[in-house]
């Protein structure tokens, strides 16, 4: 049987690989599964680029990175396998919640504004927010900057971002070493719940369908691994249908809640995979649309429209130099042709097309697929902007300032 | 037990950082020439963050891996700025594997600087371009007539030809050109 060694976070969107190992859909298809679990994100990665492990859950921006080499000499990666959307939050202190007189997350940009207003008197008194994210190259990065600067904050000026590693991030909210933060679950509800936090936003407000996690491959492991790795993708597409049927919820995070995985109470994740959050001390639960989406609108699909948004940020932000060329080497680390090939023939949806604009969809749309009926749910940005991968450079010259 | 071999091999300079708080405070303040970290540090995250921030501020850095086997190691050196994978604790290894991470470190910051450097006369090259064709058009001169006057604004004045352009197209900016 061929093996795959799986790197993750304890996060909730690991979820897929640890589904497929704990319910036996590896083995179906005649793989299996060894997971192993670390605490921050390089970690994960230099596991998989030196052969420590053969597929990694990671951000979609840290594989970018990896195999454009920003930073270090490029290896390169594939990811053909998204491990889902959205799922973040951004939490603030109890401090900062005080002052934003936070009492609801219905609008975004109003929440946006009111912490851009505060981050802007904070910093005026010496005292800039220090805002953690978890890796430099994590959606969580930008997102939360988009979010701001669309707010009126300069992320680079008005506020400090550092980096905390996920399972650090309710510890350091809790010693006043972080005033917010955004990253995915259980973190945000382990701070919520030990009173040292309250959460102002979900990610999926800021853009409703935001690309998240994915499974990286080194790239030549998809030409050398090719069936058994599609033999992987089709078990983690049946983890997916377990993962967002609601009737296995407290079971399956019971299950991602054991020390070896999470290691966190189970009903906080029950709450993440069944779109729920508990905003501040002992509220009931809020739901929030679409949190975390680990299936359904083929969620696992991944776009290469996505890759070029994650890229433009990076360009934005200073994090890798602008042209065409960055685009396509990040959009080429998207598989799609892999996807199709993988999911064929079992009734999986598969898009037509490998690229969108971003962003357009206001409501549910029927779009072109090979196979499987595929509605696309609201797909925008909290501000209305528009990314349309084929005049990507027109998008980043309108973000700069 | 890395501590230890650490001084058998003649480095007296050591300071263990166990907090993952002010990592980044601390490392900057000792400034060392080579960190020693695990793969599995929960800091290196900070660490890769800080360093991408400022260049002036990154430092070799050598990296411990427990059972990883001769392929592994193999990969991490070429995958590695500086990083270099170390099976177990072998201290008589120490030595040469810090040298390589500061070797490594020094080769990838050149090729960055010189990168660095080609980008940055891209941009100068672009600026004059720029400030000729402001000139050619507002003093209506022609391309060498408009290159000489900027240098020689720029010999006059002790400064670059790309600053003096730069002035230029930005004072034309303020000055309502359409430039």
């Amino acid at each position: 049987m061929s093996r795959f060694r799986i790197g993750f976070l304890p996060l909730v969107d690991a979820a897929l690989p640890i589904i497929a190992h704990e319910y036996g859909l590896a083995d179906k298809q005649g793989v299996s599964i060894e997971l192993h679990r670390d605490t921050s994100w390089a970690t994960v990665r230099d596991r998989l680029i030196y052969g420590q492990t053969d597929a990694a859950h990671l951000p979609a921006p840290l594989a970018i990175a990896t195999s454009l080499g920003l930073d270090r000499p490029a290896v390169p990666l594939a990811a053909p396998f998204m491990l889902g959307l959205n799922g973040n939050a951004i939490a603030v202190s109890t401090r900062i919640a005080a002052m934003m007189h936070l009492d609801s997350i219905g609008d975004v940009a109003a929440t946006g504004r009111v912490l851009a207003g505060v981050a802007q008197a904070e910093a005026e008194k010496g005292r800039k927010l220090r805002l953690a994210v978890v890796h430099r190259y994590s959606s969580h990065n930008y997102m939360l900057r988009y979010w701001l600067a669309a707010s009126g904050c300069a992320p680079d000026r008005d506020v400090e971002i550092v980096v905390v590693p996920p399972p650090f991030i309710a510890d350091a909210l809790a010693m006043g070493e972080i005033d917010g933060s955004c990253v995915g679950e259980p973190w945000n509800s382990l701070a919520v719940m030990r009173g040292d936090a309250v959460i102002a936003a979900a990610t999926s407000q800021i853009w409703n369908r935001g690309v998240e996690k994915l499974l990286a491959f080194r790239a030549p492991a998809i030409d050398e691994r090719r069936s058994a790795i599609e033999a992987l993708l089709r078990a983690l597409h049946e983890a997916g249908k377990i993962a967002s049927d609601p009737a296995c919820a407290a079971e399956v995070a019971a299950m991602l809640g054991r020390p070896e995985y999470i290691g966190q109470p189970a009903e906080l994740i029950a709450r993440a995979l069944g779109n729920l959050l508990i905003l501040r001390g002992a509220e009931a639960p809020t739901p929030i649309e679409d949190f975390l989406m680990l299936h359904r609108e083929a969620a696992n699909f991944p776009w290469k429209s996505q890759a070029m948004w994650l890229y433009s940020q990076m360009i934005r932000w200073n994090h890798a130099p602008a042209g065409q060329r960055g685009f396509d080497e990040a959009a080429a680390v998207f598989r799609p042709d892999i996807y199709r090939s993988a999911l064929a023939g079992i009734g999986a949806i598969l898009p037509g097309a490998s690229a969108k604009v971003e962003g357009a969809i206001s409501s549910p749309l029927g779009a072109g697929s090979h196979s499987g009926r595929l509605i696309m749910g609201p797909d925008r940005f909290f501000d209305g902007q528009l990314f349309d991968p084929d005049r990507a450079q027109d998008y980043v010259a309108s973000q700069a300032e | 037990m890395i501590e230890e071999g650490l001084r058998e091999a003649g480095f007296s300079d050591i300071h263990v950082l166990l907090e993952r708080r002010g990592l980044v405070a601390k490392l900057h303040s000792l400034s060392p020439d080579v960190v020693l970290i695990n793969l599995e540090n929960p800091g290196r995250d900070v660490l890769e963050e800080s360093f991408a921030l400022s260049r002036a501020l990154a430092r070799p850095i050598a990296m411990f891996v427990d059972q990883s086997d001769e392929r592994s190691i193999a990969e991490a050196v070429d995958a590695g700025i500086s990083a270099y994978v170390v099976d177990g604790l072998k201290k008589e290894r120490i030595k040469p594997i810090l040298e390589l991470a500061v070797r490594r470190f020094s080769a990838f910051s050149r090729l960055r600087t010189e990168l660095d450097e080609a980008k940055s006369e891209l941009a100068d090259r672009k600026l004059i371009d720029r400030a000729k064709m402001l000139l050619m058009r507002r003093r209506k001169l022609d391309e060498p007539a408009a290159y000489a006057l900027l240098r020689k604004q720029a010999m006059d004045s002790g400064r670059r030809i790309a600053d003096i352009a730069e002035a230029l197209i930005t004072a034309d900016t303020l000055l309502g050109g359409q430039e």
